[in-house]
């Protein structure tokens, strides 16, 4: 899949803090990203890098205390600012989320059916009848076997992977342009995780979905993404198609990711892991400075001084944040 | 010279918790010093294999002989003098550590529940070279476990499982509540203190490029049996039972070149219950490749060298369909 055509999602120097009993904590800083019709973007990053209130401000999803500057733009409405009615609407139709335990936003005590045809009556004013039809049609699309049947059962009868099915067939119940998945496969088990991916893919396939979707596994994003954010301590520290990123990592944090993790064939009789020293920052406020530089092998005193712009560093669409990009493989980069 | 005893040796593990059956006749040998991975989906059985190993829950059937001596029936007083051969590191060290102690006393406890007589000052001598061992500073031992990071915690439990100098570690999950990078860090203290102290590690695990990284041996679970055991070399390159297969093929790497290559075998995602598991061969209600046979006839352990595979489709030289390739309607033609 290429970018081309307008960004049906377009995120520009979006800044999230929240005010705390301890301080500030300043959790994105700056983050732009487009999201092409149809187009597949991982977002990775250790925890706390801010990855999910990135996603969560998107559709204003995030607690009344969070400040949030900069511009979310759905095919041209701004959408940081707008009302909650406004937003609610956006939210059922128009950006749907996915998260880590589908339990948690299932209702325990309604059948699968009835939870999906209640997203259908409210927004799409169906009757009773036609939604119970069209859920059972969702529920196929995502994968469940018998789904006739199954459209009577209730979330706590269904596997992990069901259930997260489930939970997708509701999201895109309405047809959003946008899905959001916030770590959708993590508690989930490889083999489910691996119907789950191709799931994803195929509403990307057959309606045209654009997928946002969050993790900390870089296989993952290896197997469904088109392009790849690597986000840092709030921000952005890279941005490129995924065969380029894996290929030519150019900032030194994506480049101690991909070494960090335990590569096919290695053992560790005859190879040790690339560490990382060190812990991603809780920041106060953004420092005028490279937030990787405690940790960076390659840091030098203007790191230290000056916040690295995101600049293009040569191949298509291909930007990191950084004063001394890579210019090896990823296996000798941080050596 | 008589050999000498295996660290771990479990003999037909039987572990029921009422109506479930967790663990259903599990055998499993860890040489001393070697490390063996046990993977297998989420409630297939490993962390209680685990638990039955240290004696944290009371096996229903089976033997458990630790460096030759059968820890199983043991009473808490005569398991005493073995505790210390056994120690056990769990996924996630801010609950597995107490919170109103200090560190220091975290990692001194199993010497002191050993039973061996030994005065304060010589616990806390032992302390802070252990903590140095783990790459921690010797001041931390003053910390409280909520005042350091998930890193540095593991660090922390790793450090407290290995002070007793057991024959044993078994490690469940020790890396996956982790970071990335800080998962690194864990990987590889493990690999080197598994080098110069010469500890066996049972090793469980989601994590199958972990299991790549650390095992030499690889036990694959299923419903509460296993279904291939084998090294690790050959069950990376040549896996003989189907689950394995669909488990390998299922699990990205981190290469898109390769991944796009690669085609998942997907299973479906309705695991049966450990209530009431299938008859014959427990995978037959997901696999691919089932037919007549696997409903009504439990498959026998096909050995594979050292190792093992219980399908019946597997010959007597190891060799079998593999469901990332094959066309279930030809196998069984
Ligand atoms: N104390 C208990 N009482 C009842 N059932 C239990 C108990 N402990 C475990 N089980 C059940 O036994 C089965 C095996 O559980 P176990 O924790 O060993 O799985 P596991 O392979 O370690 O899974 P995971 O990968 O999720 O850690 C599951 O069905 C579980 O629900
Ligand atoms: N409601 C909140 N109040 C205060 N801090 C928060 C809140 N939500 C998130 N944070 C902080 O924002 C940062 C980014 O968090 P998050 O986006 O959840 O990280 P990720 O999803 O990348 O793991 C973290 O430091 C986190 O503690
Ligand atoms: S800007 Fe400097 S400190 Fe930051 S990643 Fe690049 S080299 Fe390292
Ligand atoms: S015995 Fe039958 S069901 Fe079981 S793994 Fe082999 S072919 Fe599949
Ligand atoms: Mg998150
Ligand atoms: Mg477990």
């Amino acid at each position: 899949m290429t970018t081309a055509g307008a960004p049906v999602l377009e995120i520009r120097d979006l800044s999230v803090s929240f005010p705390t009993e301890t301080g500030t904590v300043s959790a994105v800083d700056g983050v732009s990203l487009d999201l092409a019709p149809g187009e597949i973007v991982g977002m990775v990053g250790e925890s706390g890098c801010g990855k999910s209130v990135t996603a969560m401000s998107i559709a204003g999803l995030l607690p009344g205390s969070a400040r949030v500057t900069g511009s979310v733009r759905l095919d041209g409405t701004q959408l940081i600012g707008a009302r909650e009615a406004a937003l609610r609407r956006v939210r059922g139709r128009e950006i749907a989320y996915i998260f880590q335990e589908p339990m948690t936003s299932l209702n325990p005590v309604l059948t699968v059916g009835r939870q999906i045809g209640e997203v259908l009556q409210v927004h799409e004013r169906m009757s009773r009848r036609a939604s119970r039809a069209r859920a059972v049609e969702l529920l196929t699309l995502v994968g469940i076997p018998s789904a006739a049947q199954r459209v009577d059962t209730y979330p706590h009868q269904l596997s992990g992977g069901m259930r997260q099915r489930v939970m997708i067939a509701m999201a895109v119940a309405c047809g959003p342009k946008v899905l959001v998945a916030d770590e959708p496969t993590t508690a989930l088990d490889v083999t489910v995780q691996a119907g789950i991916l191709q799931v994803l893919r195929n509403l990307r396939d057959q309606l045209g979905t654009s997928v946002l979707i969050i993790t900390h596994d870089l296989g993952v994003i290896a197997d469904i993404a088109d392009r790849v954010v690597v986000m840092y301590a709030g921000r952005v520290a890279e941005r490129a198609p995924v065969d380029d990123l894996f290929a030519h990592p150019r900032h030194r944090y994506t480049a101690g990711l991909l070494s960090a993790s335990p590569q096919p064939g290695r053992h560790a009789g005859t190879d040790r892991l690339t560490e990382i020293p060190g812990l991603v920052p809780v920041l106060a406020s953004q420092p005028d400075a490279c937030t990787f530089a405690d940790r960076c092998p390659a840091a030098d005193e203007r790191c230290r001084t000056a916040a690295p712009p995101l600049a293009g560093v040569g191949g298509t669409d291909h930007v990191a944040a950084c004063w001394h990009p890579c210019e090896t493989a990823p296996q000798e980069a941080n050596r | 010279m008589t050999p000498q005893p295996n660290a771990l040796e479990i003999t037909d593990l039987v572990m029921h918790f009422g109506p479930v059956r967790a663990v259903d006749g599990v055998s499993l040998t860890i040489p001393r010093g070697r490390v063996t991975a046990l993977v297998g989906e989420s409630g297939s059985g490993k962390s209680t294999v685990g638990r039955c190993v240290v004696r944290l829950v009371e096996p229903t059937a089976g033997t458990v002989r630790i460096a030759g001596t059968d820890v199983t029936h043991l009473s808490r007083r005569h398991l005493r003098p073995h505790r210390g051969a056994v120690s056990i590191v769990f996924q996630d060290p801010a609950a597995s550590l107490d919170p109103r102690m200090l560190v220091g006393e975290i990692v001194a406890e199993p010497l002191r529940l050993s039973g061996k007589r030994m005065s304060r000052r010589e616990r806390e001598a032992r302390v802070a070279p252990q903590l140095e061992r783990v790459g921690l500073r010797a001041e931390v031992a003053r910390r409280y476990p909520h005042e350091l990071s998930g890193g540095q915690r593991q660090r922390v439990s790793i450090a407290r499982a290995l002070i007793s100098e057991p024959m044993l570690l078994i490690a469940d999950e020790p890396t996956s509540a982790l970071d990335v990078s800080v998962q690194a860090s864990v990987l590889n203290l493990l690999a080197d203190l598994q080098r110069d102290i010469g500890f066996a590690c049972l090793f469980i695990t989601h994590d199958l490029s972990a299991v790549e990284y650390l095992a030499d041996e690889i036990a694959v679970m299923y419903l509460g049996q296993l279904v291939e055991r084998g090294s690790r070399e050959r069950i990376f390159a040549r896996p003989a039972h189907p689950y394995t297969q669909a488990l390998l093929s299922a699990a990205p790497v981190a290469d898109p070149v390769r991944q796009r290559e690669r085609q998942p075998v997907l299973l479906g995602d309705d695991l049966p219950s450990a209530l009431d598991p299938p008859s014959g061969c427990r995978f037959r209600t997901r696999c691919p490749l089932a037919f007549d046979r696997c409903a009504t006839e439990v498959p026998a352990q096909t050995a594979i060298g050292d190792g093992m595979a219980a399908c019946h489709l597997v010959q007597p030289d190891g060799t079998g369909p593999d469901v990332r390739t094959a066309d279930p309607s030809e196998v069984l033609s």
